[in-house]
């Protein structure tokens, strides 16, 4: 960086036979890991979920917290002295874009790293006006970090390690929340720090096309917890390709073993299930984000939801569901769908809601509310006062279908993101809804969680089911993708109605 | 919350801390005595300060308003069941209106006014990042505790968020039908594991940034006190001796202790 006297140069990284185990867990996540980074190295780092990738992240980081958070073993070495023990020498993104803004203000949370290192006050602004620039955040240093999108909020994290000027930067799955085009923002932004600084970095992603072309080298953990493989990108994708798909890792290139929907075309003349008429949608009443919305749900097909950040798809979603209140028009059920009941969802009991719409959040910590898995599938049984032997014979047959029999003990909240995502739409399923609504389903996960569950939507349509998804997922569109709503911003008045609903 | 406040003359110049310190020294005496007139003296003050430093009558109440309408119910409870003293105008069962609980009503109300008014008023348009740097850099209140308080605050928009989805979540699922008291329970529990889970999400932001190691810190922002905050110091003070003396030369002066 220009003015930067006293920056670091890029840092040399070393793992001799280390290995690191969760607390209270009997296996190693991660062992007997021996790796050489040389300073200004590019790697991408793979490996199956649970294989302690974070972990390793973290220790080079120095924020595992302590002996209450697991234990290491071995020698992690930051420039041959311990990592962790210099703080600053490396910086660290982490996954949730909301969790990682620390003030209220864009300029104060840049210079957060710097005040926390003792710099300055002078050189401390100056940093920041570097990081901003160098991430591309043209704002002004008051701006609220409120105010900001998934991926500004990304970079500014980006900006705020930037500017503690680490020789060592490691991203854990940046991007894995962000739509394709702060996917896109935050990598630009990473290569351009990278090229400016030439620090060392070490990202952890499954989405391995996102970062191939910026990195020299990939690392491969199997799910072992050891080195699967080490060396140049294209020759560990080609080499390992079997067992990195195995891994559930992106590997670019490979095809999808799942086909669109036979009978796609033939189910164009489908009756409308669930229609919003007029409809204006808001999550609060008097803040209409959208307005004027005809759209039509085609019974027994899957209708993806699209559209750019912000625009209202959640939104609209939700006041399909009956869970939001039309602000404006109304949302009727055919007659079938609605049985002996008045049109509006909305105004079904929560109970009734369960057998005829079923609703899969994007945050699944957001709809969990039993203790135990199998409490959680059980919830819905319980509500439609179904017979107890009739309510866990379908709490078991959706626990095994989804494969989280053996989880069935466990704690929701403690489960892995792929685990939390297969939970929230059992806990759907056990009701048999006829319409399934779900957002953003396959945010963040990895290829394998990714195909299980797009084939189980599929086999839903197929047995009749309907579907609406919001999605930013291209490839679940082309299996899923029926019929398309594309939700175009909202200034753009002529457009304002959802292309292809009438198609 | 601070964007949306009007800005004020005067007021805002002074340090957040300032403004703590003022509201101890202009209200503490006002606790100390259970009298009408010291109370309206300063409630007097107090509302033309303020109207000179901009709150319009319209504001005062947009402000202010829970304390306009739980002071007088405070008054309230007092005109019936406060000491009994002088004529009795009017009783049923424990309730009794006298000479001596109409001047405690007064009294009271005015009170509240006169303490949560300042409070409500001096804060209008704090900042929290600014009263943490006050915190930390005038009043040296350990950093960590500062910094780490001031973390948590914004979260408290995230649990917001948090909140209405899982209100939605509970129809989904079916136990939406349930009474407002059980769900509101289910939630809070829920919402306490969302808090903590966030809150060490954000621990290890804070930590990977440096926070909590053992090297001393700098400040970005300067948090500086100057000839304003003397000069609200100095006017609470005033206000708070004035009313006092008024009280006391006049003869209504009942310290609480007598």
């Amino acid at each position: 960086m220009s003015g930067s006297t006293s920056a670091v140069g890029p840092v040399r990284v070393e793992a001799r036979g280390w290995g690191w185990r969760h607390a209270g867990r009997l296996r190693w996540a991660l062992d007997g890991i021996d790796l050489r980074i040389a300073p200004g190295e590019r790697v991408l780092l793979l490996g199956p979920s649970g294989s302690g990738k974070s972990s390793l992240l973290h220790a080079l980081a120095g924020v595992h917290g302590g002996d209450d958070e697991g234990e290491e073993r071995g020698s992690l070495l930051i420039d041959g002295a311990r990592a962790g023990g210099a703080r600053g020498r490396a910086g660290l993104v982490l996954q949730d874009p909301d969790s990682q803004v620390i003030l209220a203000r864009v300029g104060d949370d840049v210079a957060f790293g710097c005040e926390n290192l003792g710099v300055p006050r002078d050189e401390t602004w100056q940093r920041v006006a570097e990081a901003l620039d160098a991430v591309g955040l043209d704002l002004p240093l008051d701006h609220p970090t409120s105010a900001l999108s998934g991926g500004q909020k990304q970079r500014l994290a980006l900006a705020g390690a930037l500017a503690m000027r680490p020789g060592l930067l490691l991203l854990d799955e940046p991007t894995a929340n962000l739509d394709p085009s702060g996917v896109a923002e935050v990598r630009a932004a990473v290569a351009r720090v990278l090229d400016r600084t030439g620090a060392t970095f070490v990202v952890v992603e499954h989405r391995v096309d996102v970062w191939v072309d910026l990195v020299d080298r990939v690392v491969a953990l199997g799910s072992d917890g050891r080195l699967l493989a080490d060396g140049p990108p294209d020759e560990v994708l080609e080499r390992h390709r079997e067992a990195l798909l195995a891994a559930g890792v992106w590997v670019p290139g490979a095809p999808l073993p799942i086909e669109r929907r036979a009978d796609a075309a033939g189910s164009r003349s489908a009756q409308a299930i669930l229609v919003g008429e007029q409809l204006a949608v808001g999550r609060r009443r008097g803040a209409v984000v959208r307005a004027g919305l005809d759209v039509a749900l085609a019974e027994g097909c899957s209708t993806v939801l699209t559209g750019p950040n912000g625009v209202g798809k959640s939104t609209l979603a939700l006041t399909l569901g009956g869970l939001l209140e039309p602000l404006g028009g109304r949302v009727a059920a055919s007659a079938p769908l609605a049985g002996r009941l008045v049109p509006e969802p909305i105004r079904w009991r929560s109970r009734d809601l369960l057998t005829r719409i079923g609703t899969v959040f994007q945050e699944p910590e957001h709809q969990f509310v039993a203790s135990t898995v199998r409490a959680e599938v059980a919830v819905a049984p319980h509500a439609l006062r179904l017979s107890g032997a009739e309510g866990s014979a379908r709490a078991d047959e959706v626990l095994t279908r989804l494969r989280l029999d053996h989880l069935a003990g466990a704690n929701p909240f403690t489960l892995s993101g792929g685990e939390q995502r297969r939970l929230s739409v059992a806990a759907v399923l056990v009701a048999r809804p006829r319409v399934i609504i779900l957002d953003e389903p396959t945010f963040g996960q990895d290829r394998a969680t990714w195909l299980e569950l797009v084939r189980l939507l599929r086999e839903l349509v197929d047995d009749g089911v309907t579907l609406l998804a919001v999605t930013h997922d291209a490839a679940f569109g082309e299996v899923l993708g029926d019929r398309r709503l594309d939700l175009v911003a909202s200034d753009d008045a002529a457009a304002s109605a959802p292309t292809g609903s009438a198609q | 919350m601070v964007s949306s406040a009007p800005r004020l003359r005067f007021v805002d110049r002074v340090n957040p801390v300032t403004r703590l310190a003022a509201l101890v020294v202009l209200t503490t005496p006002l606790l100390l005595t259970v009298d009408w007139l010291s109370a309206a003296v300063a409630l007097g003050i107090e509302l033309v300060l303020f109207a000179l430093a901009g709150v319009t009558p319209k504001l005062l109440v947009a402000r202010t308003w829970p304390i306009l309408v739980s002071a007088p119910i405070a008054g309230l409870s007092m005109l019936l069941y406060g000491q009994p003293e002088g004529t009795e105008y009017w009783s049923l069962w424990l309730a009794r209106i006298t000479d001596g609980s109409i001047e405690l009503a007064v009294a009271v109300t005015v009170r509240v006014l006169a303490i949560g008014l300042p409070a409500a008023l001096l804060f209008l348009r704090v900042d929290p990042t600014e009263l943490a740097d006050g915190l930390a850099q005038i009043a040296h209140l350990p950093a960590r505790f500062v910094l780490g308080a001031l973390g948590a605050t914004r979260l408290v928009g995230l649990f917001v968020e948090d909140w209405r989805a899982m209100g939605l979540s509970r129809r989904a699922r079916g136990i939406g039908d349930h009474g407002v008291i059980r769900r509101v329970a289910t939630m809070a529990f829920a919402l306490l594991v969302l808090a903590i889970r966030r809150g060490s999400k954000l621990a290890t932001a804070m930590e990977a940034r440096g926070f909590g190691s053992d090297t001393p810190r700098t400040w970005a922002r300067v948090s500086t006190v100057g000839g304003s905050d003397a000069a609200l110091l100095a006017i609470a003070a005033a206000v708070a001796a004035l009313s006092i003396a008024v009280a006391v030369w006049a003869g209504t002066f009942n310290p609480v202790w007598s």
